[in-house]
């Protein structure tokens, strides 16, 4: 072969060697999240992104996460979930529980895609749950709330009466009752998950009757924000939302979702997917009590500090026996605690909780 | 005044009727450029993502139908009304009741009926939106209650109607106590294109619902053409004097304005939880009954119109989801996108009807007022 | 009972001042004869406008500048497709409502998540504001004393003014209304105009002194209940605080019968509110005349100058 040409095929074939190698190593790894608000809601979705951005971060460059807002639940999920699937997606995160059946149809025409679904109970073999323990930073808010509260009485507002809620509710009361056996919890349903307005009414129906320390599951800081103008306390949820009220604050109930996500792309890029249904709290790092106000009793926040100590060592369970309903019945007996799959399932109000589950 | 002056044409532009929304996409394109421009986005990459990558498959193209479709169908009832100056704007609450309807009898029924179930669903859907509208018709033509009224406030009610029924007595039990009904069996969904044969539909959601609409069209035309019903309604809604002069009941009018804009509603219910749902939960219509209002407006309630106007909102919809997943362009923008290019829309549609031209003139001596 | 009158009739007092600006607003561009349907963009982008300005220190006079621009920007987009260029009111509204949602939501990204730089304080009259039950009426913030000025403003203005009558006759009918002399088109715009800032302060209203925060949808459809508000009010500013009243009191109603324990179905209790104005609509319309309803003949029916 003349000279020049051997020069030439060896110049393509290094070209072509490095072209090969330079896609592989330097394609970051295609990951997307639905979700079911806007970024900018600072409650649950504001949550799921920060924990996307804390993905980006750790692993910089060999990610590239993206998102899609505002989905709707309905026919419209599937359609966004098998977009993201066509596009690319190597794993895809959807959000919120009505994504759940829309993600198991859409994970079967993608067989070699990962989906992880939050807060659902339906998992297949590319499909896996992951969800947080919020019972038990609520159960710590309740701490807190038992020791602050003058009245005795506790506000809760409450979405909608499925498990995750019920279980707030519990460990909330179950938290105050632990410093203040008289305490009740009144709760009010408003029936959405975000509605400012509704919020703010069911907040002040709580306050008239009596409450004065607030929580809610709900997606706005309503509540934070009447409890201040009427000059009782109140929690954040999801987020931090210290800023809101800083004068009714005293502590946010948070889920902390960027450590999973890393593991979950990490181990997806070490070709191991996770495949384990996760259900994490304060012990996997996925919860977090923050924003403790620095104006409650050193004693208080000390012992505040030591439960969620003995919850991150495994030390203790939220749900552990003895838990009496306030039926009168017992629900827990000592020396027990309730399975993962009763607390998922639970129906129950504690003692303390006022008037009965609405059915 | 601006020195613009408008002058009625005799006739309506022909020319104009097709200008017009072409106009008015390119005057959105001008300012969706200074937009994207501005986001640091590239503007033809953006229009690209929000115009033909929805559409750019087969894939793409079901879900456009299956998008429009409800839209269609509910807008054509409502246009019948709306002609009629009967107001529903209760079109939502109504879907909800058609699809709890059907669904009821899907999950009391579905291991014992066979194939039959499906058309017995429709039915049921279509009863159902009618006997929510008819609660409307009722307080409107009997008790002289403002349909705009009630129909709104019936839509709030019909959403907690479903919460109650999904939350409650119809709740799956395996359900973990979310708010879902069981899923539905094959006999109560509409079976998909694909599997009846329609390879090209091969992967896609598409079903056999899209027939009802497809019929629905030519049947509205044939009622507001042809039909004396049809002749009567449009009499009571331009000229109300004329038709009660003419012996045309008022009261009628309503009912039946009302009852075909529910049972448009009810059976947009029924495609939506036995076709791509598959089950009632409490939160399954991203608001097409209120979506359809436009449709019907932006269709100049014109049956023909109609079908054009629903492709077009729903691929308003898709490409601004497909602008968000390939270019993280956020929601809130396609929604301004949306709302810029209906507007223009509705602004250029000025040039069928009347002629602009520049004129210099004074101010026009006021009378006193 | 007494004891829990006090705090329900705050709480509806508090849920209807924004319901009832805004309603009053669209009650007089109404009454000239033109349907906006973009009240709840409109409350948006004065919301965040207000949040906005505030938060970059103009105080609460920039901030209630800046919702009530807001709000009658929006108003001008309006009024120049439908009374320009004849556009269908009812689509443009709607158009408006999706443009201005998604624009508000846009702006007000960076702005999720502090507290409002300034906010309106609740305003007691002293002595007044003690006595049980009516208490709370004494005792709201300066929007909320302007609304029920307003209200009392605005029911002068129409019954009470030349131009007042001005604005009924156009929206009774524009042709009578031009052959005397009136000017529709600058009525009408001067009506949706108005209807825009007052939409705009309440907006202002949620952002600084309601919820003190600006969130994506903060007025969660409020606006559509203010449009219900002006059609069950037969467009009588009075009976547009009734309805207000009625609405945020059956609300706050039905939350207090949770706090006490009774065991009716919340999504029952919920509808409550809606059912309510529905009833009390059938009663006051039973005793109308046979009129269709009172709204204004010409409603959402375009007028061109030149036919």
């Amino acid at each position: 072969m003349k000279r020049w040409k051997a020069g030439l095929a060896g110049a393509i074939f290094a070209a072509g060697a490095a072209a090969v190698t330079a896609v592989g190593a330097a394609d970051p790894l295609k990951v997307a999240f639905v979700y079911v608000g806007p970024v900018g809601d600072g409650g649950w979705t504001f949550a799921h992104d920060l924990g996307r951005k804390a993905l980006e971060k750790n692993l910089d460059g060999k990610v590239k996460a993206t998102f899609v807002e505002n989905v709707p639940e309905g026919a419209d999920a599937e359609r966004v979930i098998r977009d993201l699937a066509t596009k690319g997606n190597q794993l895809i995160f959807t959000t919120s529980f009505g994504y759940m059946d829309a993600t198991l149809k859409v994970a079967k025409s993608f067989p070699k895609t990962e989906f992880y679904h939050a807060t659902g109970f339906k998992s297949a073999s590319n499909v896996t749950i992951y969800n947080s323990r919020m019972y038990e930073p609520a159960y710590l808010s309740g701490i807190i709330a038992g020791n602050v509260s003058k009245s005795g009485v506790l506000g809760f507002v409450a979405s909608f009466p499925i498990p995750e809620v019920v279980r707030n509710i519990d460990a909330f009361t179950m938290g105050a009752r632990s410093v203040n056996p008289k305490i009740t919890t009144k709760v009010v349903w408003v029936n959405t998950w975000y509605d400012p307005s509704k919020e703010r009414q069911a907040a002040e129906a709580l306050i008239g009757q009596g409450a004065d320390v607030l929580l809610q599951n709900t997606d706005s800081s309503a509540v934070l924000q009447t409890a201040q103008d009427k000059g009782v306390h109140a929690f954040g949820w999801d987020s931090d939302m210290s800023a809101y009220a800083p004068k009714a604050h005293l502590a946010s109930n948070v889920e902390v979702w960027g450590g999973y996500y890393t593991r979950a792309v990490q181990a997806a890029l070490d070709g191991k997917p996770l495949h384990d249904n996760v259900w994490g709290g304060i012990k996997e790092g996925m919860n977090d009590l923050v924003a403790v106000s620095p104006e409650l009793p050193e004693a208080v926040r000390k012992a505040v500090a030591a439960k969620k100590a003995e919850i991150a060592a495994g030390k203790f369970a939220v749900f552990s026996g003895p838990i009496k309903g306030n039926d009168g019945t017992v629900k827990v007996a000592a020396g027990k605690a309730l399975t993962d799959k009763e607390i998922d399932s639970i129906n129950w109000y504690a003692e303390g909780v006022e008037g009965q589950l609405p059915k | 005044m601006i020195g613009f002056q408008l002058t009625r044409r005799a006739r309506p532009s022909r020319a104009m009727q097709w200008l017009s929304p072409i106009l008015a996409v390119a005057l959105t394109l001008v300012v969706g450029l200074a937009v994207f421009a501005a986001l640091g986005q590239a503007p033809a990459r953006a229009f690209h993502a929000f115009f033909i990558e929805p559409v750019s498959d087969a894939n793409g193209i079901a879900e456009l139908l299956l998008k429009a479709s409800p839209l269609c169908l509910i807008a054509l009832g409502l246009a019948i009304g709306y002609r009629a100056n009967v107001w529903n704007i209760g079109a939502e609450g109504q879907m909800y009741i058609g699809g709890a309807f059907a669904t009821g009898l899907a999950i009391t029924f579905q291991h014992d009926i066979g194939m039959a179930l499906l058309p017995l669903m429709i039915i049921a859907g279509a009863i159902g939106g009618m006997a929510w509208a008819a609660l409307t018709a009722f307080c409107r033509a009997q008790l002289k209650a403002d349909e705009i009224l009630v129909s709104l406030m019936l839509t709030y009610v019909a959403n907690l109607v479903v919460k109650y029924l999904v939350y409650g007595p119809w709740q799956d039990p395996q359900a973990n106590n979310f708010p879902l009904t069981v899923s539905f069996e094959d006999n109560a969904l509409f079976p998909l294109l694909a599997s009846l044969g329609w390879s090209w539909f091969d992967g896609t959601r598409l079903n056999l619902s899209i027939f009802l609409t497809l019929a629905a069209i030519p049947l509205a035309w044939f009622f507001v053409q042809r039909t004396f019903m049809g002749f009567k309604l449009e009499v009571g809604g331009l000229a109300p004097g004329a038709a009660r002069y003419a012996g045309f009941s008022a009261r009628g009018t309503v009912w039946v304005a009302m009852l075909i804009g529910g049972a448009a509603a009810g059976l947009a219910g029924v495609t939506e939880v036995a076709g791509p749902l598959g089950q009632l939960n409490d939160r399954w219509t991203p608001g097409y009954g209120f979506t359809a209002i436009i449709v019907a407006a932006l269709g100049r309630l014109n049956p023909l119109g109609i079908p054009l106007a629903a492709l077009l909102m729903a691929l308003l919809y898709l490409g601004g989801e497909a602008a968000q997943i390939t270019l993280q362009l956020p929601k809130a923008i396609s929604l301004v996108f949306q709302g810029l290019l209906l507007m223009f829309l509705l602004g250029c549609e000025v040039l069928i009807n009347f002629r602009v031209k520049r004129v210099a003139r004074p101010a026009p001596a006021a009378a006193k007022t | 009972m007494s004891g829990s009158l006090t705090p329900l009739v705050a709480s509806a007092l508090a849920a209807a001042v924004p319901l009832v600006l805004a309603a009053l607003g669209e009650l007089v561009t109404e009454r000239a004869g033109v349907l906006n349907l973009g009240l709840e963009g409109m409350m948006l982008m004065g919301a965040v406008a207000s949040f906005m300005a505030a938060a970059h220190g103009g105080g609460l006079g920039a901030g209630v500048l800046a919702g009530i621009g807001a709000g009658a920007a929006g108003a001008l987009v309006f009024a120049v497709l439908t009374l320009s260029l004849q556009a269908s009111q009812v689509a443009t509204g709607l158009s408006l409502t999706i443009f201005g949602t998604g624009l508000s939501a846009f702006l007000g990204r960076d702005y999720v998540g502090s507290r409002a730089r300034a906010t309106f304080d609740d305003l007691p009259v002293p002595g007044l504001s003690d006595i049980p039950g009516i208490g709370p009426l004494f005792s709201l913030n300066a929007v909320g004393y302007f609304a029920l000025v307003a209200i009392v403003a605005i029911a002068w203005f129409l019954y009470r003014t030349r131009l007042g009558l001005v604005v009924r006759t156009v929206g009774e009918s524009p042709t009578v209304a031009r052959s005397l002399g009136m000017r529709v088109a600058r009525v009408r715009y001067g009506a949706t105009l108005f209807g825009g800032a007052m939409a705009g302060l309440a907006g202002s209203y949620y952002a600084l002194a309601q919820f003190k925060m600006w969130q994506e949808g903060l007025t969660s459809g409020n606006g559509w209940i203010a449009l219900a508000l002006v059609v069950f009010s037969t467009w009588r500013p009075v009976r547009v605080a009734v309805g207000a009243l009625l609405f945020g009191g059956v609300t706050a109603m039905g939350l207090y019968l949770q706090t006490i324990g009774i065991q009716v179905s919340t999504f029952l209790l919920a509808s409550l509110p809606y059912l309510a104005t529905i009833v009390v609509l059938i009663a006051t319309s039973a005793n109308e005349q046979a009129r269709r309803r009172n709204a204004p003949a010409a409603l959402g029916k375009p007028f061109f100058d030149g036919d």
